[in-house]
């Protein structure tokens, strides 16, 4: 019988050789999700390392500029690494340890995820191989070198289109051929069962958080959450403690790039084009061509263009529990440079998607309507490539 | 019957070890798969896999990656692998496998791929990332058309997935000698040959061993405990550079060793 399935969505599409270390993987991660000395020693680490909670900003500028619903930010940027993917490098790390493994691969796009894993591989003293697209090594040369500097490999992955969907490819071809001693940190809530739900539950303190800060903000009244979605860890983990909140409306964003054609956008549940396929291990949807083939995405955003998205937001899609949207390059510029000048905050350009959606959000609401965005990175990583859109040169 | 039961059958009563030979379709193009398919039989080949190309084939070592990669540049689809079957079956009743990853299969619907793969003359399929667990609405289709579905075993696969595996396997076991993706290296084929020990115990169905083979010594080394090995990357590497001739001997040269360590 198929596992880890999210209505229709998810599953283990892997090869035969995987399937023992997913088991093991599945029966681990089983074990310890409720242990309490797992959690503590979590918690510390988030909390001691990472820099958990994360602060719950009001954007009072922001706000005052919309005229609209109170605006807050969960800050998840202001964690040590730059971004929330350091919540479930930490997670998996702590659950590698448990299980004897001695080293760490990843996978990584952006990079981001890369560093997060390469950081915790550092912190515990494990080996680390981070693969990499080679068009993506040189587009991300600052992160590639935070990667070396804190000790891990840096694969570079030359096969297929060199980006992130090649590299996670070969990272599960050299997780088959090593499956002895070493786990692979994926990076998103994607890949075959167990990950979608563990890194889920991981990136759920977003949520929890969120929960507990708003109490004390406004008393428990939110109205709207905004996250963006790549493979959509940050928003899984932003509203899977809402997902049974029906007056909390929540908002998806996934980056349309230049436009609705075919490879020019990164949209797999907001574009009427694509449709459910299976890609690294899940049955979710996936941007594909007539045939059946995976097509290259494209966002100006390195963690957004991903082809596949996680199978918890398909069927979060198909129940209409999150309503997923596009918002283009060029919106995602705007957003990013205003919140540098309302707010003195410096968003990935990933978060500035979520940020974004403000603007076709905020005119339909009213003052004492509260929103939350997750603003899931900060943007020093991506002030280079802002930079020559606006026709700077540093 | 199918045409790939008879093929083990015959092979079984003649005391011989099965060839099987995996050709990416649309490699070096579409009439040079043909060309090699015929070149494949002509040499001793029992049975073919027809690769069905992927954009994203996980399993599969640089030399199958590169192939399947060139092959969709060249405008390879499902649905013209399908055409080159019906092709082979002009002068070949050799029995055929598409190899291929699900998504493709997906894409062009179970129901009508199935049916479509009966027309054409195809005798089953191979899905690297459908393992047991997922395979049961392929497995259905199959079985409506009289089609094989093969399934894998690996040094890894435990006791209890073995006897799962075995309860349904169908047309032959996919035995992966070594954990890890397809492509030509030295192995230790003493893991996997413990798995097919036990594979035999619980059923009748053929074991063929893949992964890693490419001469003659490897295929003898790797076919001491299965019915059949099954060679990929080797040929795929000499097809892909337009050497058919060397791809051929080196097919007749594994046929030979292989009967001769036999007899």
């Amino acid at each position: 019988m198929s596992k880890g399935r999210f209505g229709k969505y998810g599953g283990q599409y892997v090869p035969e050789i995987v399937m023992p270390v997913l088991t093991e993987l599945e029966a681990a991660y089983e074990k310890y999700k409720n242990d309490p000395e797992f959690l503590a020693e979590l918690r510390k680490y988030y909390v001691e390392y990472a820099g958990r909670p994360t602060l719950l900003y009001y954007a009072e500028k922001l706000t005052k500029h919309y005229g609209g619903a109170k605006i807050f930010l969960k800050r998840e940027d202001l964690l040590h690494t730059g971004a929330h993917k350091i919540n479930n490098a930490l997670g998996q790390v702590l659950l590698a340890k448990r299980m004897g493994k001695n080293r760490v691969i990843a996978e990584t796009g952006a990079g981001q995820h890369g560093v997060a894993t390469a950081t915790v591989a550092a912190l515990f003293g494990m080996e680390c191989k981070v693969f990499m697209g080679a068009v993506d090594m040189e587009r991300q040369k600052l992160n590639v070198f935070r990667m070396k500097l804190l000790g891990a490999e840096v694969v570079p992955v030359t096969t297929g289109t060199s980006t992130l969907k090649d590299a996670t490819s070969e990272a599960i071809r050299y997780w088959a051929a090593h499956i002895e001693d070493t786990h692979y940190i994926i990076g998103s809530a994607v890949g075959p069962h167990p990950y979608p739900t563990m890194v889920r539950d991981f990136q759920s303190v977003i949520g929890r958080e969120i929960r507990e800060q708003i109490k004390e903000e406004t008393g428990g009244r939110l109205d709207y959450l905004i996250a963006c979605v790549g493979g959509g860890s940050n928003a899984i983990g932003t509203f899977y403690e809402f997902r049974n909140d029906q007056s909390v409306k929540k908002f998806g964003v996934e980056a349309a790039g230049r436009g609705p054609a075919v490879g020019d956008n990164a949209q797999t549940l907001s574009n009427p084009a694509s449709r459910p396929g299976v890609l690294h291990g899940a049955y979710s949807y996936l941007a594909q061509d007539e045939d059946g083939q995976v097509i290259e995405v494209y966002s100006i955003s390195a963690g957004l263009d991903y082809p596949g998205v996680g199978p918890e937001h398909a069927m979060f899609h198909e129940e209409g529990v999150v309503k997923y949207v596009g918002i283009n390059d060029k919106e995602a510029i705007d957003a990013f440079q205003l919140l540098c000048r309302e707010e003195g905050i410096i968003p990935a350009v990933e978060s500035s998607h979520a940020l974004a959606y403000l603007e076709k959000l905020m005119p339909n609401t009213k003052k004492d309507e509260v929103v939350v965005v997750t603003l899931s990175g900060r943007g020093d990583k991506d002030v280079q490539q802002v930079a020559k859109v606006l026709g700077e040169e540093i | 019957m199918s045409r790939l039961q008879d093929k083990f059958n015959e092979l079984q009563s003649a005391h011989k070890k099965g060839l099987v030979i995996y050709l990416t379709a649309g490699i070096p193009d579409a009439n040079g798969t043909l060309e090699a398919v015929k070149t494949a039989v002509d040499n001793g080949a029992d049975v073919i896999e027809l690769g069905i190309p992927f954009s994203d084939p996980m399993a599969d070592g640089p030399v199958i990656q590169s192939a399947s990669y060139k092959a969709i540049q060249k405008g390879m689809t499902l649905k013209k692998v399908l055409e080159l079957v019906r092709e082979i079956r002009k002068f070949s009743q050799v029995p055929i496998l598409g190899m291929g990853y699900i998504n493709v299969m997906l894409n062009y619907g179970f129901e009508k791929l199935a049916v479509d793969a009966k027309t054409a003359g195809l005798d089953g399929f191979i899905i690297p990332d459908v393992p047991h667990e997922e395979s049961g609405d392929m497995k259905r289709v199959c079985k409506e058309q009289g089609l094989h579905l093969v399934e894998f075993v690996t040094p890894g696969t435990t006791d209890q997935r073995i006897s799962e595996t075995c309860t349904t396997a169908d047309g032959f076991i996919y035995c992966v000698s070594v954990n890890g993706v397809t492509g030509v290296r030295k192995i230790d084929y003493s893991p996997i040959n413990k798995v097919i020990e036990h594979v035999k115990k619980q059923t009748d169905t053929p074991c063929a061993v893949g992964f890693g083979i490419g001469s003659p010594e490897a295929a003898v080394d790797a076919a001491q405990k299965a019915d059949a090995v099954i060679m990929g990357s080797a040929v795929v590497r000499l097809v892909m550079e337009n050497k058919l001739d060397e791809a051929g001997k080196l097919i007749g040269d594994i046929r030979h060793a292989l009967d001769k360590k036999v007899n």
